[in-house]
């Protein structure tokens, strides 16, 4: 690990404004995904904010009847909160569905955004990755691309997003917060805070440098039943190969998001309006354009396969 | 652990005397981050306190010491194992504020004010913990190497059950979760045992839960 100066903010601001007179910075909150990288000299800070004494560690009702969710509320607690558990039950199958009990005690709501790829060549230094390595290449493209893409792709870089978490933000259409060095805040839908790769795949997010995630808004509760099925290697404590989130209402109608396929969560809302005709329908709309690798177009016919899993799932609970 | 003959050295004393005559030797003007020639020149070192199994630590720690670095390597407790030092092995778990984590992917300076339990912590050889003593009865280790983690971390899950902590294969998000063999197995992913002691961890695990939940 590269040696790196240490401070602990007191407020948003001050943790902002701290990140401008430090280029180079980087936040630490949970650490979990940080500290990986950092052992590994994928991410070398000069200097690390600590951001875990800033109160922002509580789950609040909004006034038009959703959540706000602060930006260090840890995974075990948001998944665990009662409001979560009855309102946005996929929010909490989404948490529980990834990382170990000892690592959704530690990571945030924040953190878990901001996470970095689990693409192979990412983590191998020796490897060319224009998301690690601007201008170096793309391994995975003609390489071992299993656990890769297949919508949303870029001639330069293949890699998917890891969160089970923004998936189900995304059906949720959550909100999220933040704070900017100069003190100014803005509000960032969740569909336009991760980015497609495009020529700039070392870019995961909208953030600006020095920019604090301090909140995540869900709106009111869309009622509904509520699944994240998530399909990968082992039952449990592994990475998606495909993961599907869904809200199915009694009437069929209903919304519908990917993870393991892009590099931001996957979510067509074109592709909702097919949900009666039944999950061909929609995984071919979802899946529009894809183009797999030689070894990972079996995750078209896994979407496939796992929505229509759960719709006959839903179509089982449904009163 | 009792020594027959206590004049002998220990395996661990002959290292820590070999490595403390190295280090003496290289004592630099970097690993100390100052420099008297630029007194503006950055620091990376930082002071932190934090309560370890009931006692308060003072330390000043190069700012990359993860707090199992700093448990072994300055606090002398190696109890807390390091397997793969990336979170994937559960071979360091300790419980902080009552929750447990991997001590491999947090930094010491992080942990400032912070109540720790390592398993140093939670029994001795005379008062073992009854989550110790399962595991010894139900023959739940083979090596031992990751026993450690296993048993703080499964002390901690026990709580989270009780605390009402939903977990993938709780089929109810809004009933109360249950300790059966499916859930334990799922909230213990965490912690890998190449020896494969699964199915008796799991027994030790079932039999402390019947007398402490």
């Amino acid at each position: 690990m590269r040696a790196f100066t240490y401070e602990r903010a007191r407020s948003p601001a001050e943790a902002a404004a701290a990140a401008a007179r430090h280029p180079g910075a980087k936040f630490i909150a949970g650490g979990t995904n940080l500290l990986d990288l950092m052992k590994l000299e994928i991410e070398t800070p000069a200097h690390l904010i600590d951001v875990n004494g800033l109160a922002l560690d509580k789950i609040e009702a909004t006034a038009d009847g959703g959540l706000r969710i602060g930006a260090l509320v840890r995974n075990t607690d948001l998944a665990a909160d009662e409001r979560v558990r009855r309102d946005y039950a996929v929010l909490s199958r989404a948490l529980v569905a990834g990382a170990s009990g000892q690592l959704r005690n530690m990571a945030t709501t924040a953190g878990n955004l901001l996470q970095r790829t689990r693409c192979p060549y990412f983590y191998d230094t020796n490897q060319p990755c224009n998301k690690r390595t601007p201008g170096s290449g793309c391994g995975a493209i003609g390489g071992f691309s299993r656990q890769h893409a297949v919508v949303g792709v870029s001639e330069a870089c293949i890699a998917t997003h890891p969160s089970d978490m923004a998936v189900a933000l995304r059906i949720l259409d959550a909100t999220v917060e933040t704070i900017r060095p100069d003190g100014s805040t803005r509000t960032i839908a969740i569909a336009e805070f991760h980015r497609l790769p495009g020529d700039q795949p070392h870019l995961d997010t909208v953030l600006m440098p020095g920019e604090l995630i301090t909140a995540v808004t869900l709106p009111k509760p869309l009622g509904g039943a509520h699944f994240y099925h998530k399909v990968r290697d082992r039952a449990s404590y592994a990475f998606a190969l495909v993961s599907v989130a869904a809200i199915v209402q009694r009437d069929g109608t209903g919304r519908v998001a990917l993870g393991g396929v892009a590099h931001k969560p996957w979510r067509v809302e074109a592709a909702e309006a097919e949900l009666p005709r039944g999950a061909k329908a929609v995984a071919a709309r979802l899946l529009e354009g894809a183009k797999p690798t030689h070894e990972n177009a079996f995750k078209l016919k896994l979407v496939e396969r796992t929505l229509g899993a759960l719709l006959a799932e839903a179509k089982g609970v449904q009163p | 652990m009792p020594r027959p003959d206590s004049s002998d050295l220990t395996r661990r004393e002959f290292l820590v005397i070999g490595s403390t005559a190295v280090a003496a030797t290289m004592v630099s003007p970097l690993v100390k981050g100052q420099n008297p020639a630029a007194p503006d020149a950055p620091s990376f070192l930082t002071k932190v306190s934090f309560n370890v199994n009931g006692k308060p630590c003072a330390l000043e720690l190069d700012t990359r010491t993860t707090l199992l670095d700093a448990l072994r390597e300055h606090l002398h407790l190696t109890g807390s194992k390091k397997g793969c030092d990336h979170g994937q092995c559960g071979a360091c778990t300790v419980i902080v504020g009552g929750r447990r984590i991997n001590s491999c992917l947090t930094l010491a300076v992080m942990q400032q004010g912070n109540h720790i339990t390592t398993i140093e912590g939670l029994g001795t050889p005379e008062k073992l913990h009854p989550m110790q003593a399962a595991f010894v009865k139900c023959d739940g280790y083979q090596c031992g190497y990751c026993t450690p983690g296993q048993i703080c971390s499964a002390v901690a899950m026990l709580d989270e059950i009780k605390a009402g902590i939903p977990s993938h294969v709780t089929a109810d998000l809004t009933a109360r979760p249950q300790l059966t063999n499916p859930e334990l197995r799922e909230r213990m992913s965490g912690n890998i045992c190449r020896c494969g002691a699964y199915s008796n961890i799991a027994d030790a695990i079932t039999e402390t839960a019947g007398r402490i939940v």
